[in-house]
């Protein structure tokens, strides 16, 4: 069942096979990812894994109020399945306000290169249970292992305050997962899970890794692009307001003042 | 029914938005003010982002500004000197405003300086009203309080570049329109006001101008300073959200109409009280947000494009 030739997605690829494919793929940001799988899965099966997404992309229209995406495929052989969903990176400002003469004001800010701005976590048992710290840390399975470096000299501890506020507020606007979310088997060899994306999703390239576990270990898995974007007139004033700011400035003022113009206008009794 | 907000990227009650515009312009209709110092505090309550909700309250300003010039050029009540004399102080504040609210804004502290200024322009404003529609109450039993003279001679008008104003029967140093203009330019970019509750009183207590011509020439600045605040933060910041401006606009207008049709009928004293009121509520709810503990002291900031 899982040899046989799954329908894929164009942008996704196996990371366990055609290493000529991955090679022009391969994002660069998760090159040495890419070629640590190769290293360690050639002696596994090609097609150890096999997965897709119901949906490779996720649209947000006008009344746009979240979306669930399911993740389903199947593995040749026993094992565990742990799967990470991430959206593009960003550079994120952390704030502490304080109090100062009665009022709260921020007053101490850490900043964060490269912070996912979207996590997801699921496994089909806990997951240290299925592999070792070192794996776990290196794949960036679980919200601990999101290497969060500030950039500047801030006390270790000050860092760690920070980083769990980030973690919060992140968990809080649903862009961070709660907690390790199950990844269901279907008899021996099927899995699914349901990945839920709220209605403040960030926009983007997502990149869904989807890792296949042995004896604590890595040993195949698979990439599949999912996009998040804006469609419909909100994308387009979205993407014309940031693509031609000056010239959106100018017919939004247009718009109001024309708008004012027809506002003027003596009413006709009807 | 939602709707989907383009650059503040939250989901918004239409008819929320359309009923925050039509309420301020009803306002606007019964008591002649632009509304604008309400607009902004009331988006930011239903959760818009401040400085989303700041750019773009500057956009609606363009459309309700523009219809009520036209409004007062039909009766002549504009004083168009005047009005560009302002507008080059404007025009001056408002870049500097803008300039200052993007360094704000980098340095976290813009939505304390959004909070802050409001709650004393909202609180003095407010104070003002009240005070003032008070006295108007009781002066109403006491007829025949003598008139106050045109204006007074001090300062001011020692300061050069005199010109004259004819519509305004005015000889007055430029500079103190040019300096007025200024001061409410760059409150207009920080707050997203048309900044008419600082203009009109000064206009006829410091200008010394005739009341009749006040609003159309403040209003003629207004569109001015409002459109190039909106460029601006267009540009310089992303976060003008048209489709927000269009439907406060739409709102506006309705509200703006049957406004003006009460205004005629009811009692201006009392209506300005609770106008006073209102300000005063939307005033002590900012600062009461200011210094009560937040429920989580940490906050992030990240660029979402």
């Amino acid at each position: 069942m899982s040899r046989s030739p799954a329908k894929m997605y164009p942008g996704s690829h196996r990371i366990s096979a055609r290493p000529s494919k991955l090679a022009e793929r391969a994002y660069s940001r998760h090159f040495r990812f890419v070629a640590l799988i190769l290293f360690w899965a050639a002696p596994a099966h090609a097609e150890a894994l096999v997965a897709d997404l119901t949906d490779h992309l996720i649209a947000i229209t006008t009344g746009f109020t979240g979306a669930s995406v399911v993740l389903f495929g199947a593995i040749d052989g026993p094992g565990d399945v742990a799967v990470v969903v991430q959206g593009p990176d960003r550079e994120m400002t952390v704030r502490r306000k304080s109090r100062i003469a009665g009022i709260w004001v921020n007053s101490q800010e850490v900043i964060f290169a490269n912070v996912p701005s979207f996590y997801f976590v699921a496994a089909s048992r806990p997951l240290e249970e299925i592999v070792s710290p070192a794996t776990a840390a290196f794949y960036r399975l679980g919200v601990t292992n999101l290497e969060m470096k500030p950039g500047g000299m801030t006390p270790p501890q000050v860092v760690d305050e920070f980083v769990s506020a980030l973690v919060r507020t992140q968990r809080h606007a649903r862009l961070f997962s709660d907690s390790v979310s199950r990844v269901n088997f279907i008899g021996e060899r099927l899995f699914r899970t349901t990945i839920e994306f709220p209605s403040n999703v960030p926009t983007g390239t997502y990149l869904v890794q989807v890792f296949l576990v042995r004896d604590k270990d890595v040993v195949g898995g698979q990439t599949t692009p999912l996009v998040v974007s804006k469609v419909g007139i909100d994308a387009d004033v979205f993407g014309f307001a940031g693509r031609q700011p000056a010239l959106y400035g100018a017919i939004a003022v247009l718009t109001a003042m024309v708008a004012g113009w027809l506002a003027s206008l003596p009413f006709r009794s009807a | 029914m939602d709707i989907y907000l383009p650059i503040a990227e939250v989901s918004v009650d239409v008819f929320v938005l359309l009923g925050l515009g039509g309420a301020v312009g009803f306002l606007t209709g019964v008591f002649g003010v632009g509304g604008g110092f309400l607009i902004t505090p009331l988006l930011i309550f239903i959760g818009v982002p401040p400085t989303v909700a700041v750019a773009s309250s500057a956009n609606q300003l363009v459309g309700a500004s523009v219809s009520g010039v036209l409004v007062h050029w039909r009766r002549g009540n504009v004083d168009f000197k005047m009005g560009y004399v302002l507008l080059a102080g404007g025009l001056a504040g408002s870049v500097f405003g803008v300039w200052v609210f993007t360094l704000l804004k980098r340095l976290g502290q813009i939505e304390l300086t959004i909070s802050l200024c409001y709650v004393v322009l909202l609180g003095t404003l407010g104070a003002l009203m009240m005070v003032e529609s008070i006295y108007a109450q009781l002066r109403l039993h006491r007829p025949g309080v003598g008139r106050r003279k045109l204006h007074q001679h001090n300062w001011m008008h020692g300061l050069p570049l005199k010109a004259r104003f004819r519509r305004s029967k005015l000889y007055i140093s430029a500079l103190l329109p040019i300096g007025l203009g200024f001061v409410v330019g760059v409150f207009s970019a920080i707050l997203g006001i048309g900044g008419g509750f600082i203009m009109v009183p000064a206009m006829i207590y410091m200008l010394g101008m005739p009341t009749a011509v006040v609003p159309g020439t403040s209003l003629l600045q207004i569109i001015f300073v409002a459109a190039n605040v909106t460029l601006l933060q267009a540009y310089t910041n992303r976060t003008v959200d048209a489709v927000l401006a269009l439907v406060l606009l739409v709102g506006g207008v309705i509200g703006a109409r049957i406004g003006s049709r009460f205004g005629t009928r009811l009692r201006g004293d009392q209506l300005r009280l609770l106008l006073a009121l209102l300000v005063l509520a939307v005033a002590a709810k900012l600062a009461f947000d200011l210094t009560v503990r937040p429920s989580d002291p940490y906050s992030i900031a990240w660029e979402k494009t």
